[in-house]
């Protein structure tokens, strides 16, 4: 039989349900995602370092898991959150159930939650720490001993230690990759656009990478609050001092927001799914784009710099989606462009990165 | 970027009448279309020939003609109305065949009228075969093997090609009708004349077969300015090899990871591009490899769907209004989204629950007709559910079927157990069949196989299905198995009733499930227990309820919200579900329930929406609101803009009982949905519910026929002899003293189900044997038949005071002929003005005598100068949008007032009014999807649709509803005659005419002789059985253009079945009674002295009604 679990949140609201991943109980800021499908490439997101997710839809598992799905490594989140795991998976490239993959990764996972309450609790509340127990006693005060999410530089840990190439050797110019917890497909599509991938440690300075030949500067995706990144403005200065073109993907587009001198903040309870629309403001195209952000770029903050233009920005919500430098070679958007999970309407980035830096643009 | 402000007057065409594959879900998207393009301030004028569609009211559209849906009248219209743009991609494959057509002749350039939606090209692309195959390979996609031919030889040439089994599919028919998959050389060359003779164009598509394969389904839109967008997916439960239609379907995709479901994304994109939709929505259907993830692109419809109507239903985005708007140039973005009002509709749809949706078939009507599914659709309806998870959506799906099952089986329906009660080598036998051979029951047999221990490899291998879902159905299987046990050692508990309500199990299910050896033991006694075993079920059924309600185990009801909870919802459409949470905020307003008809099927179908809806807009109007539940996705009614409030759920008493105690309305009307809700009328007022309008006592009173008997006398009126019958012995004899021929029936049916015309006892002894197993707990109704009697319907509304009677009609096929089959005309042509003056006085002192409040439908029939009554239903009839078009009085609207307190005498509604035109309705039979099922009228219902015609000429009407159901008369030519004895002599006026005005006429010997013999010359030609060349001959060479043939009484497979089923297949209008045979006659001679017809839209008729 299932083991008996918890979900219970800092304000006391208690779910109770059926474990089916790893035995012990983890703590974690608790989100929501709206994607569909694409449960392996969340939980291996580094992203989601520090958070329990919850998926909206309610039947995970179906497909069970392989080896190419992953974002990373390892599974990322803190705890998921299911309303019903299918342990029948069918898939022709599945390898192994969803439950054994968590088992296996000793991540505690709960079914059996009525996810809609919880994110009817979450958007009404905003995003809370929560956490998955098998022992109701004390969890509460466990919780609220437990940091929060805003002023935590989680990007730091969860960078790579050592610098590492990525891909096949190629004749096209090198890309430094800034590690904040990079997801793997946009270190693949960085590749398949061209360059010689080369990922960095994130606290690496720029001269650093700029001997070792790096024509273009990527600022990865990753967990945690972007001001508590302190390096990461120092970094954006340097970059602008350069004048070497440079592309930031959601906390690199909100260091790069805080570099060009702007300021971010938390939004009530983030956008994660695969269903946002973004106008690119410049084409007047709509992208559907796949997201996973609990802080944003404020947009008022950033009409102090005329140089700094807004050139995304969010339909449902008027936030700001991506920005450009009117006078350097710099770019970022606050969505997944790589998508994994999610749509890859938004995918034309990499090459117009690759031309920028390739001087082709 | 704003409107066009270029366009001012903007056509739509309809979809006709309701056939298969091709149903309500446009008069849907139709409606939604004329609400967004006025929204928008254009003027719209619309075209469909079906009166019980919401789109042809006359106030959804500026001028709406209700005239046949064919080239040459839409031609005409646009020279009448000069609207400056057509758009064809709201009335299914109809629409879009005209404006293939008409382009072709040039009519769009002749007249300046621009297609918006979809332009011609695009059409073409994705319509024709080759060049959508060409497309495909243009981008990049794979599309199964295939060759295109025009002639048996061409067939065979491609057959070099490919190899076997292959699929067959005629170019442009309705529902994928006339393909097959194909496993040898024989039949291979049989399908392919049969599918050359089906195509308009004479032409089929030759397909490698993925039967086997996954397959899935994406909805797509795209703006003007290049934006695409997905709004929903759907996965088959049913493999490739069964029509889209005929399967279950799920969504969202259930078994394909983010990788392959956005490859499917992309692909999706790039189609839409290439075959060039520019705007509005569009279906592609992908089938994907099992082994291997091998994706091939079966087809694209660059128009709104059946799919697309279900799709909107699922994720509470409509997408035919959506398309509207785009066709008009706004963009997504421009175009809020209701539901959550802040966000536009520039999204992807993310849904937090499992949307099931299951066919609906009526092969019980169809005797003799092929009951396997494949490529070809037979289903005439569809039932969708919501529930959070995929078993609880499916069982509510299961229930929502109106098939006497409460979920996936567990049910003490007994219907497979009759099947299966046998030894086990046999039972697997039957098993292993009905697993191999895809039919309507499959899924029970899936589980029952999954009872008896078989493993899901077997199931797999056998069915095609994936794993994902025959686990699904393991699941449920484990599951009951563990209640069973909980069960033996603790009664009803708590946690295994929570448990098993989440897993979608009705109470009926687990009243059977608690108790199955004693019901189990009654249903073995045999036929006398059966009342029993019912009343059984009902009480443990009724005891698992209340010990629910005791211990507070009830669902919440959740909100459809495009956003999977993202955003606030602001449109209240909402689902049950066990899972915890309840997001309903009843309101303090007054306000009443409505309750829908469920599924379309035969004798129940779009007229009772059309009701259902009127009832929603007159709440409205008085300013009480609307609380609609139904759990049909096809309809007006299931549009979250019908009503206030919209449940989307199974129309059973649990179901409603819940919605109701959460709602706690004024009262619930029962009388607008057809027979579904009419059931549950005595129900849902012993539990309390207070039911609007007549009184269930009422009802019961008109339907049960002993108490009916007496109201009849009490009312001072005649009725057929008849008799209840209990018992075979009693039916022989109330029969014999009655005298043959006898009608019988079943009591409480809808459709004439199982009614039948006995001529003598053997017939008699063997219908029962059959029909008595159809509803147990009710006797056999025998009534003398009267032979050729003119019947008559009308439709009337009363108040308690005053009755006001829409309209008297007249039926073209004599009494015997179900009433939803007969043509009937509005005003009566043949009948006395005494005579109808003595059927409005009847009609008045039936209704005072039931009581009845709201609507009352009652049939007469006219014998000698006799007026009998046939039967009186207090509540909406199929005829009454038929009535309400013709009169523009809204019936349905003016009964739900009635039963609010308003008086008809204060709507000005006391005197039938007159009109200067004459309107016809006729009803559409779908013979040509079911080969060897005989065409026959007969009292047995089997029309799925109907059409009107109106003008002020009868034979004109008549002739336009003929054309509109898809037969076109001839005004030359040559007409075939083979009539019975007695109808000779009534014709002999009309076959004369005939010969007078040019036609060639040849017939069987007998009438050859008649005729010749009183001067009208008339070519002798062979039986089939009387050698060669025959009349089959002769209507294969097309020299025949109508063909008269009335039977000989009795129904046998003969010389005129074999005439009747050519004439099907090769589409000549065939006439079986003596009355219509002269509607036409006349309706041929008016139109070739006219030449033309008279085209007017609906408003202006109805100036003319006084």
């Amino acid at each position: 039989m299932s083991q008996k679990a918890y979900l219970i949140l800092e304000d006391g609201t208690e779910f109770e349900g059926e474990g089916f991943g790893g035995d012990s109980e983890s703590i974690g800021e608790v989100v929501f995602n709206t994607s569909m499908s694409g449960y392996q490439e969340v939980l291996t997101d580094p992203s989601y370092n520090g958070q329990i997710v919850a998926m909206t839809y309610p039947m995970i598992g179906n497909y069970g898991v392989n080896g190419d799905d992953v974002e990373s490594d390892r599974v990322q989140v803190a705890g998921f959150v299911v309303k019903e795991y299918c342990g029948s998976y069918s898939n022709f490239r599945a390898t192994g159930s969803l439950a054994d993959y968590l088992k296996a990764s000793g991540m505690a996972a709960i079914q059996g939650i009525d996810t809609r309450m919880l994110t009817l609790h979450i958007r009404d509340k905003g995003a809370l720490r929560g956490g998955i127990f098998f022992d109701r006693k004390g969890a509460v005060e466990r919780l609220r001993a437990h940091p929060l999410m805003e002023g935590l530089d989680l990007a730091s840990g969860i960078s790579c230690g050592e610098p590492y190439e990525f891909g096949e050797k190629k004749r096209g110019p090198g890309v430094a990759v800034y590690d904040f917890g990079v997801k793997r497909n946009i270190l693949r599509l960085l590749d398949s656009a061209g360059f010689n991938v080369r990922v960095y440690p994130a606290k690496t300075p720029l001269s650093e990478t700029i001997k070792k030949g790096a024509k273009g500067i990527f600022l990865s995706n990753g967990p945690g609050d972007p001001d508590a990144v302190e390096y990461g403005r120092g970094l954006i200065r340097d970059i602008i001092k350069e004048g070497i073109p440079a592309f930031g993907i959601c906390l690199g587009h909100q260091i790069m927001a805080l570099g060009l001198g702007g300021k971010t903040y938390k939004l009530k309870f983030g956008h994660r799914g695969a269903n946002q629309p973004v106008k690119n403001l410049i084409t007047g195209r709509i992208e559907i784009t796949s997201q996973n952000h609990g802080f944003a770029a404020d947009y008022e903050s950033l009409k102090a710099f005329p140089d700094v233009e807004v050139t995304h920005v969010n339909l449902n919500d008027g936030t700001v989606e991506g920005l450009r430098h009117k006078k350097f070679p710099v770019f970022s958007v606050q969505y997944h462009p790589e998508a994994d999970p999610g749509p890859h309407d938004s995918r034309y980035l990499f090459d117009d990165f690759y031309r920028l830096v390739a001087g082709t643009a | 970027m704003p409107k066009r402000t270029d366009l001012k007057k903007i056509m739509i065409i309809g979809s006709g009448p309701i056939v298969i594959g091709q149903a309500c879900e446009f008069d849907y998207s139709g409606s939604q279309a004329c609400k967004a393009l006025r929204e928008e301030g254009y003027e719209v004028v619309l075209i469909n020939s079906n009166p019980a569609t919401i789109m042809t009211d006359p106030d959804l559209a500026d001028r709406t003609y209700i005239e046949p849906v064919t080239p040459d009248i839409v031609e005409k219209i646009l020279e009448i109305e000069k609207p400056d743009a057509v758009l064809p991609t709201v009335g299914g494959q109809t629409a879009l065949n005209i404006a293939l057509d008409l382009h072709g002749k040039g009519v769009f350039d002749r007249l300046g009228v621009e297609l918006i939606g979809a332009g011609i090209e695009s059409i073409k692309r994705a319509e024709d075969r080759e060049l959508f195959k060409k497309a495909m390979i243009e981008i990049g996609l794979s599309v199964p093997d295939s060759g295109l031919a025009s002639s048996e030889d061409e067939a065979l040439a491609v057959l070099e090609r490919i190899k076997l089994p292959i699929v067959i599919r005629p170019a442009f028919t309705l529902g994928g009708s006339g393909g097959n998959i194909v496993y040898n050389r024989e039949e291979f060359i049989d399908l392919v004349v049969k599918g050359l003779d089906e195509s308009p164009i004479g032409q089929v598509l030759l397909e490698e077969s993925l039967i086997g394969w996954k397959e899935f389904e994406l909805e797509v839109m795209r703006d003007k300015n290049d934006n695409v967008v997905i709004i929903c997916s759907i996965e088959n439960f049913d493999p490739m090899g069964v029509h889209t239609g005929d399967s279950i379907t799920v969504a969202p995709q259930q078994t394909l990871t983010d990788k392959e479901y956005q490859n499917l994304r992309d692909m999706s994109i790039k189609i839409i591009r290439k075959i060039g939709v520019d705007t509005g929505g569009s279906n592609i259907q992908f089938a994907v490899d099992p082994e291997n993830g091998r994706v091939m692109v079966i087809e694209m419809n660059p128009r709104v769907s059946r799919s697309s109507a279900l799709a909107s239903k699922a994720t509470g985005f409509p997408i035919a209004k959506i398309a509207a708007k785009l066709a008009i140039g706004l963009t997504l973005d421009e175009i809020p989204n209701d539901i959550t009002r802040e966000t536009p509709a520039s999204f992807e749809p993310t849904i937090d629950y499992v949307v099931v949706k299951v066919p609906r078939w009526a092969f019980e009507k169809f005797q003799g007709a092929d009951t396997r599914l494949g490529t070809q659709m037979k289903s005439v309806g569809e039932a969708m559910s919501i529930g959070r998870t995929f078993k609880e959506s499916l069982q509510k799906a299961l229930r929502s079927l109106e098939t006497e099952r409460f979920g996936l089986g567990s049910d003490g329906s007994f219907k497979l157990d009759r099947v299966l009660g046998c030894p086990e080598r046999e039972r697997d036998e039957i098993i292993q069949r009905e697993l191999l051979t895809p039919r309507e029951n499959r899924i029970f047999y899936i589980k029952e196989a999954m009872r008896f221990g078989w493993d899901a490899e077997r199931i797999r291998g056998l069915t095609g299905i994936d794993p994902w879902f025959l686990g699904q159905i393991n699941d449920l299987v484990r599951e009951e198995k563990s209640y069973y046990d909980e069960y033996a050692s603790g009664g009803l508990e708590c946690e295994s009733v929570r448990r098993m309500k989440g897993l979608g199990y009705s109470d009926r299910q687990l009243a059977y499930m608690g108790n199955r050896e004693d019901i189990d033991r009654l249903h073995g006694l045999g036929p006398a227990f059966q009342k029993e075993c019912a009343i059984t079920i009902k009480s443990r059924e009724k005891s698992v309820r209340e010990f629910r309600k005791k211990n507070g185990i009830v669902p919440g009801f959740r909100v459809v919200d495009t956003c999977g909870g993202e955003f606030e919802a602001f449109t209240p459409y909402y689902y049950s579900s066990y899972d915890g949470g309840d997001e309903t905020r009843p309101s303090g307003k007054k306000k009443v329930m409505i309750l829908g008809g469920g599924p379309n099927r035969i004798g129940q179908g779009i007229e009772f929406d059309y009701c259902c809806c009127h009832a929603s807009f007159a709440l409205r109007d008085e300013g009480i609101e609307s609380i609609m539940v139904n759990s049909n996705p096809e309809t007006v009614s299931t549009d979250y803009d019908t009503s206030d409030r919209l449940y989307f759920e199974p129309l059973t008493l649990e179901d409603i009982l819940h919605i109701y105690e959460k709602e706690k309305p004024e009262g619930v009307i029962v009388q607008f949905g057809g027979q579904t809700p009419l059931r549950l009328a005595n129900l849902l007022e012993e539990n309390g519910v207070k039911i609007l309008g007549t009184s269930p006592d009422s009802i019961d009173r008109a339907e049960d026929r002993k108490r009916f008997a007496d109201v009849v006398r009490k009312a001072g009126l005649l009725q057929p002899d008849n008799g209840t019958a209990f018992t075979q012995e009693e039916a022989v004899r109330i029969a014999t003293g009655i005298g043959y021929p006898v009608l019988v029936r079943p009591s409480y049916v809808l459709g004439g189900r199982a009614m039948a015309i006995i001529y003598d006892e053997g017939s008699l002894l063997e219908y029962i044997k059959t029909a008595a197993e159809l509803s147990p707990e009710h006797p056999i109704l025998v009534d003398d038949f009267l032979e050729d009697a003119i019947e008559i319907d009308v439709d009337a509304v009363s108040d308690g005071a005053d009755v006001f009677i829409g309209a008297v009609m007249e039926h073209v096929e004599e009494a015997g002929v179900h009433s939803g089959d007969s043509a009937c005309i509005i005003p009566p042509i043949s009948i006395t003005d005494e005579m109808i003056g003595k059927i409005k006085s009847s009609t008045i002192s039936l209704a005072k005598e039931l009581e009845v409040l709201g609507l009352l439908n009652i049939q007469f029939a006219i014998k000698e100068d006799d007026l009998y009554v046939i039967e009186v239903n207090p509540r909406a009839s199929r005829t009454v949008p038929f009535v309400s078009k013709t009169i523009g009085v809204p019936l349905a609207k003016v009964a739900v007032k009635v039963m609010l307190g308003r008086k008809l005498k204060d709507m000005g509604l006391l005197e039938m009014k007159k009109l200067g035109f004459i309107s016809v309705k006729e009803a559409v039979l779908p013979f040509n999807k079911f080969p060897g099922v005989d065409t026959l009228l007969s009292p047995e219902m089997r029309s799925t649709g109907e059409v009107m015609g109106i003008s002020n000429d009868f034979g004109e009407s008549f002739y336009k509803a003929e054309l509109a159901a898809g037969d076109r008369l001839p005004v030359k030519g040559t007409v075939f005659l083979s009539i019975n004895r007695r109808s000779k002599d009534e014709l002999l006026g009309e076959v004369r005419s005939l010969h007078e005005n040019g036609f060639r006429l040849v017939a069987t010997e007998g009438t050859a002789i008649y005729y010749s013999e009183r001067g009208i010359p008339c070519e002798k030609i062979n039986k089939v059985s009387e050698g060669r060349p025959n009349i089959v001959d002769l209507v294969k060479n097309n020299e025949v253009n109508l063909i008269i043939n009335t039977p000989t009484g009795r129904m046998s497979k003969d010389d005129a079945y074999v005439i009747r089923q050519t004439a099907i297949r090769y589409r000549i209008p065939l006439m079986t009674t003596v009355q219509a045979s002269k509607a036409s006659i006349l309706g041929m001679l008016h139109i070739k002295k006219k030449v033309g017809f008279s085209l007017k839209p609906i408003q202006e008729y109805h100036k003319e009604v006084r």
